[in-house]
């Protein structure tokens, strides 16, 4: 079990601030590596990586399809590209091109896509992606990135900057509570078990992380012991630590600021209904669009609160204890 | 090259290009007949590559982001000893080495097109990347006149204008037919040289099947060098150089039966054999 340091409280650094960090830091030790954005970094927070690095970092304006093609045509030239937009503009609106051009090309693509779901708040339905990660997860050898913790962002950022195909990261660009400890070592594939308990296990990626935390305290405080579980990424999913919880617990609960059309609670549900299939409840968007609000009135439009996830491990341990 | 050996070469391209459509039974012929001009200036003159190292770092870049055309690009690539003549026969048939569309996999292929309008942004990002390293070669790219109605092409457009790749030499093979029909009943694009010249390209007409002409306007565009990149309007025929596929009206991709194949390759030796006695060989 990894040991974490979540407390509920204030972030150490914001994920824009990390993310221009772990950029310049690129820039450093490998001069091939490009962030490509299209006309958002003033709010990502990276013009003056614009201004400081012009062999490295450049603007594509408001293309996001000739982003991918120029991220793609890039790699082939030897860099190394990031490209950011917001999530629904950097994978809904340019999934042809992420799919041909970067996926089936075999080119070296990361793709940073921020404030996804409910993250959108104000811009409203048309910016906000309940999809993103289903779509990306077709695509094959694609790797999906549900962004929990800035640490786990700095990490993966760097890690993947060789990695063959489409590396899709999906993230808030503030207010992500710090998870994990700095010596947290994460890896493409490989889950984090942040808490144990033989009832329930849920598995929650992204800004639901911290809310099955909380959740699991309150459970906790009821007498009833969760595993929690940190996919890390989405795709390729931890089959191994999902299959060994499942057998241990019986029952599962996915939580994720994404429908629960393709996204985690899919992705799990595919691999256990051919492993080990247990019962399943899945916390997430169901087959709705978005809507204006803020963070929390939209966690409880689309039940992506504490005491939904509550109310459905309740219901798992209703389903063991009558036999059904 | 010689003008006289680009010409034979591209009726050898033609040739080979005829017999691997004709070995599938059909296929994308049309717009592959109207760019084996310039095909083979291109590989017989213009670029620098090496068939041994198809992915040699100091080469010249093709994207034919017409990926339809591929076949026309395989015919020259085997004809120049990136992989074996046999492939040829094997065009677009299950579990082959040449898939119909451009692809990567290919030796010799450096993008992956099919889904029209990416291949410019692929060969603006291969372009811009050479010139942020201080490489100096030469991105070349073929577009379909049908391929402009993309969006994604005005994109790059003015990409490529905006980052001056004067290293980008774009093509735009217009044989004034899509798939639907004629280019103006489908979607009118009006003049697309002057297009390009108001997105800050430097653009020009030219004869898209007359080597001498390709040639001079090519080497033209590589000494310019004056901060734009180049579009080249190629004014073609579809189904060029093969006069009964160039009447078919609907010729864009079309069954390709032996007796096609036939009547073709002898009208293409018959050109070939004028050509010989032309420059004096008997």
């Amino acid at each position: 079990m990894e040991r974490i340091i979540y407390t509920g409280g204030k972030p150490e650094k914001e994920i824009f601030e990390v993310f221009s960090e772990t950029m310049e830091e690129l820039f450093r030790e490998d001069s091939s590596v490009a962030y490509i954005d299209a006309d958002l970094m003033a709010s990502m927070r990276t013009k003056d990586l614009w201004e400081k690095y012009p062999k490295n970092v450049f603007n594509t304006g408001i293309q996001e399809a000739n982003m991918v093609g120029v991220a793609g045509g890039m790699n082939l030239a030897g860099l190394k590209p990031y490209i950011h937009s917001f999530a629904p503009f950097a994978v809904r609106r340019c999934f042809d091109q992420i799919y041909v051009t970067a996926g089936y090309a075999h080119k070296s693509v990361r793709i940073i896509g921020s404030e996804p779901g409910i993250c959108a708040t104000d811009n409203g339905g048309t910016h906000m992606t309940f999809e993103d990660m289903a779509l990306i997860r077709t695509i094959p050898e694609a790797c999906v990135i549900d962004v929990s913790d800035a640490k786990m962002f700095r990490q993966l950022l760097k890690k993947t900057k060789e990695r063959k195909g489409v590396t899709y990261f999906r993230t808030p660009r503030r207010g992500l509570l710090d998870i994990y400890p700095s010596e947290t070592v994460f890896e493409v594939g490989k889950g984090k078990l942040l808490r144990e308990g033989n009832d329930v296990t849920i598995i929650s990626s992204g800004i639901m992380v911290s809310t099955a935390l909380q959740a699991a305290k309150a459970l906790h405080e009821m007498g009833l012991e969760v595993n929690v579980v940190d996919p890390v990424t989405v795709k390729p999913l931890d089959t191994e630590l999902i299959e060994m919880l499942a057998r241990r617990t019986k029952a599962i609960v996915t939580v994720e600021n994404h429908s629960i059309i393709g996204g985690l609670g899919s992705a799990v549900a595919e691999i256990l209904s051919e492993s080990y299939p247990v019962p399943i409840e899945r916390v997430g968007v169901k087959d709705q669009f978005g809507q204006v609000g803020n963070e929390e009135f939209l966690r409880e439009q689309y039940s992506l609160t504490i005491e939904e996830i509550i109310e459905r491990v309740k219901k798992l341990l209703n389903g063991k204890n009558t036999g059904r | 090259m010689s003008i006289k050996e680009i010409e034979l070469f591209a009726n050898d391209i033609r040739r080979n290009l005829v017999w691997a459509i004709g070995s599938k039974g059909g296929g994308h012929i049309g717009g592959c007949l109207s760019i084996c001009d310039l095909i083979a200036v291109l590989y017989g003159e213009v670029m620098n590559y090496d068939p041994n190292t198809p992915n040699w770092q100091e080469r010249d870049y093709l994207v034919c982001s017409k990926g339809h055309a591929a076949p026309a690009l395989y015919a020259a690539l085997a004809l120049k000893g990136f992989f074996p003549m046999e492939w040829l026969k094997e065009l677009n048939r299950a579990g082959t080495n040449l898939p119909g569309h451009s692809d990567r996999k290919v030796p010799g292929i450096d993008a992956t097109t099919g889904s029209l309008g990416q291949g410019l942004s692929i060969a603006c990002g291969i372009a811009h990347g050479l010139k942020v390293q201080g490489k100096n070669q030469y991105v070349f790219c073929i577009t379909g006149d049908g391929e402009n109605d993309e969006g994604q092409i005005w994109e790059a457009a003015a990409y490529a204008s905006h980052y001056h790749l004067e290293n980008l030499i774009m093509f735009l093979d217009w044989n004034k037919k899509q798939i639907d029909g004629w280019n103006k009943e489908v979607m009118q694009l009006g003049d697309l040289a002057e297009k390009y010249r108001a997105f800050g390209w430097n653009s020009s007409v030219i004869n898209g099947q007359d080597i001498a002409e390709i040639r001079q306007s090519i080497h033209k565009a590589v000494d310019i060098r004056n901060g734009h990149p180049t579009m080249i309007l190629l004014d073609t025929v579809k189904g060029a150089g093969i006069s009964c596929i160039e009447k078919i009206e609907n010729n864009h991709c079309i069954g390709v039966p032996d007796s096609l194949v036939k009547e073709s390759l002898e009208e293409l030796e018959a050109i070939r054999m004028q050509l010989k006695i032309r420059y004096g060989e008997s």
